[in-house]
């Protein structure tokens, strides 16, 4: 399994007392696949993405990503993990106003280290994939709502990351502008092998995922095959 | 500096606003460093530029430092001093002021008595000039107040010297100097101060010299020439004193470079927590950061220096100003380094943002 969350187990402090927003989760996401997380408000959809991408350690339980355990990983190695295997696609872009399109994509070239001539063209050649390949000189603010977005996609796939992890990319976009996206992921995930995660509320978005699970007060409910 | 010049560009209002303020704080400081340096030479150039090694001076009271205004020494010393171990010359000369006239022009100068053409100890006039009883040698500024050249003759209290030659830039405690011969200027001096030889001695040393236990025998205190200007009366009140200004806007600067780049930091650690989260590195992100620190501040300092080194020309004739890159390289170098330091302790910030903050932040 590409991504694979074994008895994780998340709490908050809540007062004198801790609120427990992952409850002993297990979840196999394998490669070229996407999982559909879905859930009301609270019910931990949240948590369980940010312990996968790292950025929260779990009190207990196992995240492995691409093969790598990461409990035990200082800040430095989970950045470095997040770098090189990990995609995430927040629910807002979160695109630097700085930067142009195009721009977005190659600072996750240059964060991980590496810069070679071929980052410029690789990065024209995602936003072509997400359709934007007209739209790469343009800053965040010169593109509508569902153009961001599809540029948070592709920079979270320049460095080809092992999983992809999505939280809620149509939350901020009208009924057929968040079908393409979701549309899109499902297609690249195929495409590229990726082991995507994609949170969300909508589940008139989910006919095409592979599977979904749902999250109710910390724990995993029934999955559901799609047929 | 990837994103780090791509913001400074994004934000080129507030980074050009930083950028001019380090401006006019490299320019302040180097204006005050220009009359330091000035107002330095005005005071002190006529020792400190004397072609010989240490100066002697007549050992202080107690509590006291060696200044040339106290200092008067007996030709005995002179006289022990020449024949000193390792000693090769022990030049006397005296320091005193009085005022000049000349065709209706007058000036406050300051006179230097040194050996007269023929007695020993050699000439400390610029150029090896030689002086006669009777004659002066008169520095450009002396000159210039004076409207005087070769062949005038100059009148001092008592006294009529005929001008032989025009030398050098010296001046002391902001006059411009004038030199003539040692028994002139003993019969000048002789009305204030007292009969003596000579304020003090200009000495040409080797290494086996052992200057303190001669200090020690004769009753003086030797200094090396290039610390003469701390025995010149009002030079260290005057230098601390700026360098004091100089001082404070080296901490500003370094103040308002830390409050800049703070407040920006906190303006974008949504975007440094989305890069975070996004895999980068805190090194890189405080490498960025400093980065665009370090290029406010050249930036800024290299333009407050090119206006201070050109207000220092249009000023030079009016006020004692002297701005050269030896003058200059200090004040901008501790600039810089100390702006750093601000925005060093400002970024720090950086690591302190939570990746976690992007999966909740809306941009």
């Amino acid at each position: 399994m590409t991504l694979s969350l074994h008895d994780v187990t998340l709490t908050y402090p809540d007062g004198d007392s801790r609120l427990t927003a992952l409850d002993n989760v297990s979840l196999d996401v394998p490669a070229g696949s996407v999982t559909g997380v879905v859930g009301p408000s609270g019910s931990g959809k949240s948590s369980l993405l940010a312990v996968a991408a790292t950025l929260i350690t779990p009190d207990s339980g196992e995240v492995t990503v691409d093969g790598t355990a990461t409990s035990g990983m200082d800040r430095a190695a989970r950045a470095a993990l997040r770098r090189r295997d990990l995609g995430i696609v927040f629910q807002q872009p979160n695109l630097l106003p700085s930067l142009t399109a195009v721009e977005q994509l190659e600072v996750m070239a240059r964060i991980s280290g590496r810069r070679r001539p071929s980052d410029r063209s690789r990065a024209e050649r995602l936003l072509a994939a997400v359709g934007l390949a007209d739209q790469a000189h343009r800053k965040p603010q010169q593109l509508s709502g569902g153009q961001r977005q599809r540029v948070a996609i592709a920079r979270a796939l320049l460095n080809d990351p092992a999983v992809l992890l999505v939280d809620e990319p149509t939350s901020a976009l009208d009924r057929d502008r968040g079908a393409a996206i979701v549309d899109l992921l499902v297609t690249l995930t195929r495409q590229r092998s990726t082991a995507t995660v994609l949170v969300t509320h909508d589940h008139e978005y989910l006919s095409e995922v592979d599977h979904i699970v749902e999250m109710i007060d910390g724990r995993l409910g029934t999955r559901q095959p799609i047929g | 500096m990837f994103v780090a010049w791509r913001d400074m560009r994004f934000a080129r209002g507030r980074f050009t606003l930083m950028t001019l303020v380090v401006v006019l704080l490299m320019l302040l400081v180097g204006l005050i460093s220009g009359l330091t340096e000035g107002l330095a030479r005005s005071s002190t150039s006529a020792v400190t530029g004397l072609p010989v090694d240490h100066l002697t001076l007549a050992a202080p009271s107690d509590g006291e430092d060696a200044a040339f205004e106290r200092s008067m020494l007996s030709r005995e010393q002179a006289h022990e001093w020449s024949r000193a171990t390792g000693v090769e010359r022990a030049a006397p000369f005296g320091v005193g002021t009085a005022r000049a006239e000349l065709d209706g022009h007058a000036a406050r100068i300051s006179v230097f008595g040194v050996a007269a053409s023929g007695e020993p100890g050699g000439s400390l006039i610029p150029g090896g000039q030689p002086v006669a009883r009777g004659a002066a040698v008169l520095s450009t500024g002396a000159a210039e107040e004076l409207d005087a050249g070769p062949g005038d003759v100059l009148t001092l209290p008592g006294h009529s010297l005929r001008v032989r030659a025009v030398a050098g830039t010296d001046s002391y405690s902001h006059a411009p100097v004038v030199w003539l011969a040692l028994p002139d200027w003993r019969e000048l001096a002789g009305g204030a101060q007292g009969a003596g030889y000579a304020t003090a001695l200009a000495l040409d040393t080797t290494a086996d010299a052992d200057l303190a236990a001669t200090d020690a025998r004769l009753g003086t205190t030797t200094i090396a020439r290039d610390d003469a200007r701390h025995a010149v009366s009002s030079f260290d009140a005057e230098n601390s004193s700026l360098q004091a200004m100089r001082g404070l806007l080296l901490a500003i600067s370094a103040l308002v470079t830390g409050a800049f780049f703070a407040v920006w930091t906190i303006q974008r650690s949504t975007d440094i927590a989305v890069l975070k989260a996004l895999g980068a590195a805190t090194g890189y992100l405080v490498r960025d950061a400093l980065a665009q620190a370090c290029a406010v501040l050249v930036a800024g300092i290299a333009a407050g220096s090119a206006l201070a080194v050109a207000t220092g020309a249009a000023v030079s004739g009016v006020v004692p100003f002297a701005l050269d890159a030896g003058t200059l390289l200090a004040p901008a170098t501790a600039m810089l380094v100390l702006g750093l330091l601000g925005a060093s302790l400002a970024v720090r910030r950086v690591t302190a943002i939570d990746p976690l903050t992007a999966l909740g932040s809306a941009r």
